[in-house]
Parts: C-alpha cells; sequence; structure tokens
C-alpha cells in the first residue's frame, strides 16, 4: 500500500484538522467528527445533513456551505457514521425549521440516520429523511438491499441546499430531494481496485485488462466484469442502462454528470463525456446542465461514474442558485 | 460469580468482558469472513466496540438490567459504525429494557431478555430468518432456549442448547443468498461463505452460556 498517510487510524482524524486549516468557514467537532457551515444554525431555514463513510470526498464535507449542506457526519473510511455524530450534527443546524437528512442507501447508514432521526426527535427537533438510491447497477432490487445511493446524492445536495437557502419549508424541500431521486440514474465503471488505508489491501481483484462495470462506490460488485474497451464502448455501456431504466425519452433535458472515482484525470473524463453527450443526442436528449468532475469518490480507484437527472425548471433554477463550498462554488 | 440459576448484573457484565475477549480471539477471523462477502471490517469494527463496551461498564457501574443493557447499546451504536453497531445496539437496548430495573434474572426472564433483544433485531434491520444475517443464529438460538425452559431445564441447560442452535444456525448461512446488506449485491456469488454476522451472533450466545452457567 503505497498512500500519502502518517497512521491509518488517524486517515479520517487528520484529513478533518487539514480541512480545518484549508477551509477555516467551516467548524469542525473534532471529537465527534462533524463539519458544520460556520454560521449554522441559521434562524428559520432548513437544515440539510448528509454523511457516510469516508473515502468519497469531496462528498460529503466538502459541500457544507452556503446553498448546499448545514453539516456533514464523516466516518471511517467506508464505514457509516454513527448516530450521535448526526446527532449532534442535526442539533447543531437546526434552525427551527426541522433537518433534511440526505441518505444513501447502504444499510448501515439507512440504520445509524434511523436511529439519529429518533433520537433528534425524542430531543424536539423536526427531522424528515430521504434514501438515495439511484444506481442502476443493482438488478433484482427487490431482492437485495435495494438499489445504492451515488452520484444523484451530489446532485440532491446541491438542490436541495439551494432550496433551503431559498427558505423552502422542510416538507418542500424534502418533496424536491425525492424528485431528484426518482429523476437521477446512474451507472459507475471501474478500472482499478482501491485500497481502505486499515485494510492495507485492495478491496476487489481486478485483472490488468479487465474493468467492472456497475462497480459501486466501495467496490461493491457490479453487473459484469469484461476486458477494457475503448471509451466509446464504456460510454455505451454506462448510457445504455441509465436511459433505459427511468427511462429518459428523446425531447429529454437532463443535467449530465460525468465523476471521477478519484483515481481517473480530467482529461480522460472529457473523452466520456464526449461520448456520453454523443450517445444523448443520437437518442434526443437535451443536456441543459452539466457537472464534471471528482466529486463523489472511491478513494484512488480509476474508473468513472456516469449520472444523468431529469430537469424541469424549477430543478434547473435550484441548480443555477449560488452556491459557495469548498468543493462546488458558484454565482457567490 | 454465577450460581447455576440467577444471572445477576455482575454475571451480565461478565458475559460481555468474556464476549470482548472471544471477539478479539476470533476477530481476524470475522474480518476474513467479512472480506468474501462484505467489507472486510467486521472483526475490526466489532473489537473496537467491544472494548469500548467493557470500558464503559467499568465506569458507569449499572445496577440493574436496564443500566447495562443501555451502557453496552449507547456505547456499541457511537463506536462499532457500520451496519453491526446498530443492530447489537439496539440488542443490548432492547435486552436492557425487558430485564428492567432488576439486578438479577432468572432463567426465564434471561430468555425473555434475549427473545426481545432478538426481536428489536429483527426490527431494525427488517430481515427474517433466511436472509443470511446475524439472525439465522439468534433466532434458533432463542426458539432453542424457549423450548428448553418449557421443558424445565436449568439456566446452564437453556444456554447450552442455545448456543448449539446458534452454532448450528451459523452453519447454515454457508448455502444461504444474502438478502440484507453489502453481501446482497453479490447475488448468487455470496453462495459458500459463512456469514460474519452470525458468526459473532453465535458468539455472543456461547460466551453468555460459558458465563451464566459456570
Amino acid at each position: 500500500m503505497k498512500k500519502l498517510i502518517n497512521e491509518p487510524e488517524d486517515v479520517v482524524a487528520e484529513a478533518l484538522q487539514g480541512m480545518e486549516r484549508a477551509h477555516p468557514e467551516l467548524r469542525i467537532n473534532h471529537d465527534l467528527h462533524v463539519v458544520v457551515r460556520s454560521d449554522a444554525p441559521v434562524s428559520g431555514k432548513v437544515g440539510i445533513v448528509s454523511g457516510g463513510g469516508s473515502g468519497h470526498e469531496p462528498l460529503h464535507g466538502g459541500f457544507v456551505g452556503m446553498g448546499m449542506l448545514d453539516a456533514a457526519c464523516p466516518g471511517e473510511v467506508f464505514t457509516s457514521p454513527t448516530p450521535d455524530q448526526m446527532l449532534e450534527a442535526t442539533k447543531a443546524v437546526d434552525g427551527g425549521a426541522g433537518v433534511l437528512h440526505i441518505v444513501k442507501n447502504y444499510t448501515g447508514d439507512v440504520l445509524n440516520f434511523e436511529m439519529a432521526a429518533e433520537l433528534a426527535a425524542a430531543d424536539g427537533v423536526d427531522v424528515e429523511a430521504v434514501v438515495i438510491d439511484d444506481d442502476v447497477a443493482v438488478q433484482d432490487s427487490s431482492f437485495t438491499a435495494g438499489r445504492r445511493g451515488v452520484g444523484a446524492t451530489v446532485l440532491a445536495e446541491k438542490i436541495c441546499g439551494a432550496a433551503a437557502e431559498a427558505g423552502r419549508s422542510l416538507a418542500e424541500v424534502k418533496e424536491l430531494c425525492e424528485r431528484v431521486n426518482a429523476g437521477g440514474r446512474s451507472m459507475g465503471v471501474a478500472l482499478t481496485s482501491c485500497t481502505v488505508p486499515s485494510a492495507g489491501k485492495p478491496t476487489f481483484e481486478l485483472g490488468d485488462d479487465e474493468m467492472e462495470i456497475g462497480i459501486g462506490i466501495h467496490g461493491e460488485p457490479g453487473r459484469e466484469r469484461r476486458k477494457v474497451a475503448p471509451a466509446s464502448e464504456v460510454a455505451k455501456a454506462l448510457v445504455d442502462p441509465i436511459v433505459a431504466d427511468l427511462p429518459f425519452e428523446s425531447g429529454d433535458k437532463v443535467l449530465l454528470f460525468v465523476n471521477s472515482m478519484g483515481g481517473t484525470p480530467l482529461i480522460e473524463l472529457y473523452i466520456i463525456y464526449n461520448e456520453v453527450a454523443k450517445l444523448l443526442a443520437e437518442r434526443g436528449i437535451e443536456i441543459e446542465r452539466n457537472l464534471v468532475g471528482p466529486y463523489i469518490t472511491s478513494l484512488e480507484m480509476q474508473g468513472c461514474s456516469v449520472t444523468m437527472l431529469k430537469l424541469d425548471d424549477e430543478l434547473t433554477e435550484l441548480w443555477d442558485a449560488p452556491v459557495k463550498t469548498p468543493a462546488l462554488t458558484w454565482g457567490a | 460469580m454465577a450460581d447455576g440459576t440467577t444471572v445477576t448484573v455482575d454475571d451480565l457484565v461478565a458475559w460481555i468482558h468474556r464476549f470482548s475477549d472471544v471477539i478479539a480471539e476470533h476477530a481476524e477471523e470475522l474480518t476474513q469472513l467479512d472480506s468474501a462477502i462484505g467489507d472486510a471490517d467486521h472483526g475490526t469494527n466489532m473489537r473496537r466496540g467491544c472494548r469500548a463496551a467493557v470500558e464503559a461498564l467499568a465506569a458507569t457501574e449499572p445496577e440493574d438490567v436496564t443500566g447495562f443493557g443501555r451502557a453496552i447499546a449507547m456505547k456499541l451504536i457511537s463506536t462499532v459504525g457500520g451496519t453491526s453497531g446498530p443492530l447489537y445496539g439496539s440488542f443490548f437496548l432492547a435486552f436492557g429494557t425487558s430485564g428492567g430495573s432488576t439486578g438479577a434474572l432468572d432463567a426465564e426472564g434471561a430468555v425473555a431478555c434475549f427473545r426481545s433483544a432478538v426481536d428489536s433485531i429483527a426490527a431494525r434491520g427488517k430481515a427474517e430468518p433466511g436472509d443470511k444475517t446475524m439472525l439465522d443464529a439468534l433466532e434458533p438460538a432463542v426458539v432453542a432456549m424457549e423450548a428448553a425452559l418449557a421443558e424445565g431445564s436449568s439456566l446452564g441447560e437453556v444456554f447450552e442448547r442455545g448456543t448449539a442452535a446458534a452454532e448450528e444456525g451459523m452453519h447454515a448461512t454457508t448455502p444461504m443468498l444474502a438478502r440484507k446488506g453489502r453481501a446482497s449485491y453479490l447475488g448468487e456469488r455470496s453462495i459458500g461463505h459463512q456469514d460474519p454476522g452470525a458468526t459473532s451472533s453465535w458468539l455472543l450466545v456461547r460466551s453468555a452460556a460459558e458465563t451464566f452457567a459456570a
């Protein structure tokens, strides 16, 4: 294992210390590992909290700030955070209008957030939760833990954050989050595995000439393993199942999000973006907005994911609204 | 020490000490099992959580079953993380609530606590026996304990029968297709691997038998 770390058990704590030094506008609770925007709680504004295992940076801590998350709870690498963290985050951002938990659909995250919501409710905080499950790679989802939450999480955090900033109610922000989840679909591919620092060895094995289509952001197995192929074929293997699933149809306006798993450089992301854009043009699907870069990663894994979100005027307007966070900033 | 007919709070504390030791001994094995169908951290997470639970018991010195359950539950919930934290946390929270403000449980009371605790895991995890989870060791264990109790068995026998059933249930997870948690994404590929959660659950029941009947 080659990593720029000190001790494996200090990875999350030291990353948070560095984050605080780099971003003094964030407030970080180092005992409980909670990242909070410095002006929280904003009176009368719905608080938006998310969290999950670390290793997906900038998700979620890098999205804390004006127009996006009010707080994030990073767990250990690839391990769900705990209810005491989530409770602390929830109370820290409750400005009296309630708090929305945006939860990625992983058994641990869901169980821990459920417990946190029960504890917060017992403390008198109005909490709602939306579970994001946009990964079309998971088939037979009624016989499994269900579809995983991946790229649409980033989009939901941005859109809900904008809605909360605009003074929308908890019920309205929750409805928007559900709409993003309902209209968002993703699929990823891995070219290499990744190594959890405490494990010291790759999470899964992948041959030099192989790729895993439908990979999860923790290296969960996808739909199939096949020989590496040109970007045009990889793009098709990701786009076809996404388009077929919702389905996206001719005339639809979408937000196209091409994301790096961490180890794939931007130059390759643009090649994939180019291929995906051509495929969507052939289908009459219009790319109204886009996001390209590493936003929901899987440590140093090489690979990418494609997320498509069906847009309407309201979602587009909220996407365009000002945001100011360490990882996403515009209009502010 | 355990007198063979009742389970005192001291016995419950000794159970957790024993469980923590056994988890530490089996941590590598649990992680190994988890790496086959999960995310290779069950042994590490459980060892960290159990150590913290032992420390929490020393710090709080619970006087009744509720206090015992709550102290462990809150510690496991806040230190284990992942899926096991809230599930084992729910187990002990319900165990304590069922036991109430008593300082000692008879066999019937102890089994009632286990029943309540196992039901709580099923509710929290929305799992059923056969899903290849902790429940596949715990549910048969409680059923066996209830049967032994109905036959008038001693406290020691009740927990021995529970342990045997838990072990059998744990082995039975190997050919199962996982329907819950991360292992479920493997589909058919989850078949042929023993479930790590069922394995730590067997150790939990076995530790109780070793402590209560000692």
